[in-house]
């Protein structure tokens, strides 16, 4: 007498199309139907900015199909042999088997060029699109619970983009990139203390040895690669699992998502997105080129063109290391304590914290527990927004720093003025772009006021009888109504009464008060503009609804 | 159908679901609440879902690029075998490129572009555009849950043993180990490069006294009547060969460039005293991170490194006059010997290149 009971044995019609066959073998052992049940008629809501992450997510795809490619012809080593491949300029002149390998994928591999440059503007596109992912999702608080930890996978990918850059354009050892691992010495030397250590054990023995581009070579075809595969993964998944933001409008609610489902439209429409981005890249490196390493030449520590420059996304920390002054100190004991680098390296990664532990702060500042599920409209977050904007204009002023020399050319200006100006604009810029940025985000939010209040501004003059003119105003429809003032507008934190209910004094310390002092910074009167309510938008449409 | 083609501003004949927050949910509520949700405005139409010769079209539109790319690929095919790979044409608006990159980046590009053109023209005006809501659901576990999995930790920790104190020897001994293992890890990483020796190798170059300086265009040693006043010559040490095995390595460190200066114009006298008749010799390896700073205005005797804009002034002993760079460019001490040829007095005094830790 068993009690097992099995389930409803299903029976595959006799009839049934292969296709059903093949999906219900797989059924059986994956459990095919249980994932697509919850997940072929997923919705999906449309915007323009929602694609932005698929762009870095195609450039990824791109980047490993030609990545691979390349890695069959690159010869990720530092001896020297002398070239003998195609290019003519270069024909008997010594260099890493690196570079020649580059030459050769460049001039004797027929499309190999058109790999090499796919490969370096999908690597440039990457970053470009990470960046701009990044803004959409902070401007719009799409970090807010439930979304932080994805915010961070989604941070650390940056970070792994930008080493995983670096590592890349470094490989062929052309005059150029061998600056750049040069640069990367000194900057590794000049770390306190272990400096001199970090040195040997990254390049295996005195700059620039023969370990570098091989060590770099694992890096950047495995290593971190793997890395951001894995957290690619997990940063889609967890989309999935937390589904989609979208903006306020009529039935798009905090516990609804609205849109078209995954299968069909989001897989044509996204799917074809991919081949949209290929095709686009493509042509741009059929037409564009992009790091013409045989101009250059092999890689000598003694030689240097002019206008060396990193790949944009390092331009910032470039720029920071332009602006520096030269601080240099020897400290009591004897040893160099080389600020001209130090401070740019530890600069760097904090302003790229401040954005990463930027949702936490949030979190923190405004105490709020809720999930989040509607994308804000910038201008409904001032304060955010204001943020955002001024830590961009702190990447400009640096990535200006690092391009100061072209500034100074193509300008025509003196290149010690620009780098007087980055180090100035650095501290004040961001600053003066903080408040001008908070109060055009409430001048927005006083035209939304005014528009629901009012009505729409249609252009149309009208006479009356006792000549008076008016303007005629129409009024928004119920779903622009709505969709303007859909948003919270949470009240500003208090410090609470000084005494509890016992008469008792209350403790309130300094973080505390902290606290309470930038929650009204976000939500005070200077911080929001009230949206209006019903009951003055009654008055105003009973009063004068003539118009 | 066509009725609907109107303004979906005025949409509010009850045939959509109003779906507000509000718990009356009437039809009232827009007289109480201006602002409440007027629910999901009801789908428009397209042309293709009321013109069948528009969809016709548009399946046109889409069966047509798939085919374009179709052909784009032969095409590539063709590019491939036909033309060859060292042959330059003259292509509008590009000049002077490879026709082999050009026209297999070009049939690749339109072969992807019109695969995803059709799929998205597809699902644009083909594929049902109505759009419909799925709800979401909190993602924390409602308490019951939660007491559940608290419950299970709790006997899972209690049959191991690990909590409440009781195999505590066990849990840290644990603890201990697993901390430990990851040591032979990084034990393994101490031979990836030799001991830095407190900086010595940064601080040795080739130059010893005598060394020959070798102007590096010609490859000959440098004589003073070779330099005339304002010019720079790059040079290197007599005995470093580009075949060396550490060519890279000693290069990197004893790479100098000499300038002539009117002695008069130089404003340092040790700077002088160490230069053979107006002629200086400086390392050329910039002191901020190594870049060789060798771009030199000949006027105002100013070297610049073209990486970070570092500016030294050579008649003044190389002394920073802007950028990031941190100290003077080392200068080499020369003489003239009895051949009459430049040669070094010795090896720099302090260390060439970016400083580091050790450089005191």
């Amino acid at each position: 007498m068993s009690t097992t009971t099995n389930p409803p044995k299903r029976e595959t019609r006799s009839g049934a199309p292969a296709g059903e066959k093949v999906a219900d073998w797989a059924d059986g052992r994956l459990g095919v139907y249980t994932v697509a049940k919850s997940n072929m008629r997923k919705i999906f809501p449309d915007h323009w900015s929602f694609l932005l992450g698929e762009i870095c997510l195609y450039a990824f795809v791109i980047l490993l199909l030609t990545g691979v490619y390349l890695t069959l012809f690159f010869v990720p080593s530092m001896a020297e042999i002398e070239y003998e491949g195609s290019y003519i300029p270069m024909q008997g002149v010594l260099m890493s088997e690196a570079y020649a390998s580059t030459l050769n994928i460049s001039f004797d591999v027929r499309g190999g060029l058109l790999m090499r440059e796919i490969h370096h503007w999908s690597a440039l596109l990457f970053v470009v699109g990470i960046f701009f992912h990044m803004m959409r999702v902070f401007f719009t608080g799409a970090f807010r619970k439930p979304r932080e930890i994805n915010w961070l996978f989604g941070f650390a990918l940056l970070v792994l983009a930008i080493l995983t850059g670096l590592t890349g354009y470094s490989l062929p050892d052309d005059l150029l990139s061998g600056v750049g691992i040069r640069f990367m010495e000194g900057a590794i030397l000049s770390v306190p203390v272990v400096g001199t250590w970090l040195q040997m054990l990254v390049f295996g023995g005195e700059f620039p040895g023969s370990l570098i581009i091989p060590r770099f070579f694992v890096a950047h075809v495995l290593l971190l690669p793997g890395l951001m595969l894995g957290l690619l993964v997990a940063h889609l998944l967890l989309v999935v699992y937390h589904k989609h933001t979208h903006f306020a409008g009529p039935g798009r609610t905090n516990d609804n998502v609205v849109g078209m489902p995954l299968f069909p439209v989001y897989m044509a429409k996204a799917g074809g997105f991919f081949f949209l981005v290929f095709g686009v890249i493509a042509m741009i490196a059929a037409t564009t080129s992009i790091n013409p390493v045989w101009v250059l030449g092999p890689y000598r520590p003694d030689q240097i063109s002019t206008n060396a420059q990193p790949d944009w996304y390092l331009g910032f920390s470039e720029g920071l290391v332009r602006m520096m002054p030269g601080w240099e100190m020897v400290i009591p004991g004897g040893y160099t304590l080389n600020l001209g680098l130090l401070v740019p390296l530890i600069v760097f990664p904090l302003v790229f914290a401040v954005i990463a532990l930027y949702p936490f702060f949030e979190g923190w500042v405004t105490k709020d527990k809720r999930e989040h599920h509607i994308a804000e409209r910038p201008r409904n977050a001032p304060t955010r927004t204001a943020v955002g904007v001024a830590w961009l204009s702190w990447y400009f002023v640096a990535l200006v720093a690092g391009g100061n020399d072209i500034w100074a050319i193509h300008f025509d200006l003196s290149i010690n003025a620009i780098t007087w100006w980055t180090r100035i604009s650095f501290f004040v810029l961001p600053v003066i772009v903080f408040i001008i940025t908070r109060r055009i985000c409430l001048g927005l939010q006083r035209r939304d006021r005014e528009k629901v209040l009012h009505g729409r501004e249609t252009g149309i003059i009208k006479r009356l009888p006792h000549g008076e003119f008016i303007e005629v105003h129409e009024p928004l429809s119920a779903e622009k109504r709505y969709a303007l003032t859909a948003h919270d507008q949470p009240r500003p934190a208090e410090l609470g009464p000084s005494v509890d209910e016992n008469g008792v004094p209350r403790k309130v310390g300094p973080l505390e008060r902290l606290r309470v002092r930038i929650n009204r910074g976000y939500y005070g009167p200077s911080g929001q503009i009230p949206k209006p309510t019903a009951e003055e938008y009654r008055e105003i449409t009973s009063g004068h609804g003539h118009h | 159908m066509s009725s609907q083609i109107e303004s979906h501003d005025d949409v509010n004949d009850g045939k959509t679901p109003v779906r507000t927050g509000d718990a009356d949910g009437l039809p009232e509520t827009r007289e109480h609440d201006p602002f409440a949700d007027p629910g999901l405005p009801a789908h428009k139409p397209r042309i293709q879902d009321l013109d069948e010769r528009a969809a016709k079209r548009s399946e046109r539109v889409v069966t047509l690029l798939f085919t374009v790319s179709m052909l784009a690929t032969v095409g590539f095919i063709l590019s491939y075998a036909l033309i060859p790979i060292d042959a330059i044409t003259y292509i509008w608006p590009f000049g002077n490129v490879s026709p082999l990159n050009f026209s297999l980046g070009m049939t690749l590009g339109l072969a992807l572009f019109c695969i995803g053109a059709g799929a998205v023209h597809w699902s644009r005006t083909l594929m049902s555009d109505e759009e419909s809501a799925q709800e979401r659901h909190p993602i924390e576990a409602t308490p019951a849950v939660k007491a559940a999995v608290m419950e299970d930790f709790r006997k899972g920790t209690e049959e191991s043993g690990i909590g409440f104190g009781r195999r505590k020897m066990i849990r840290n001994s644990m603890f201990g180990a697993l901390a430990l293992v990851p040591l032979s890890g990084i034990v393994l990483l101490r031979d990836l490069g030799p001991s830095p020796e407190g900086g010595a190798p940064l601080r040795r170059t080739m130059w010893e006294e005598g060394t020959l300086i070798i102007n590096e265009n010609t490859g000959q040693p440098l004589r003073p009547e070779d330099m005339v006043v304002g010019s720079l010559v790059q040079a290197m040490p007599e005995g470093l060969d580009l075949h060396d095995h550490h060519f890279h390595e000693e290069i990197a460190k004893a790479a100098v460039m000499l300038v002539r200066l009117e002695p008069e114009d130089i404003k340092d006298q040790q700077s002088a005293d160490w230069g053979h008749e107006g002629i200086l010799c400086y390392s050329k390896i910039c002191t901020h991170i190594g870049c060789p700073a060798t771009l030199y205005e000949q006027q105002t005797h100013h070297a610049l490194c073209p990486c970070h804009q570092s500016t030294f002034d050579l008649s003044d002993g190389a002394r920073v006059l802007f950028g990031p760079a941190g100290h003077a460019l080392p200068q080499l001490r020369i003489t003239v010997n009895e051949d009459g040829y430049l040669a070094a007095m010795g090896d720099f005094e302090e260390p060439p290149g970016p400083s580091f830790w050790e450089r005191g």
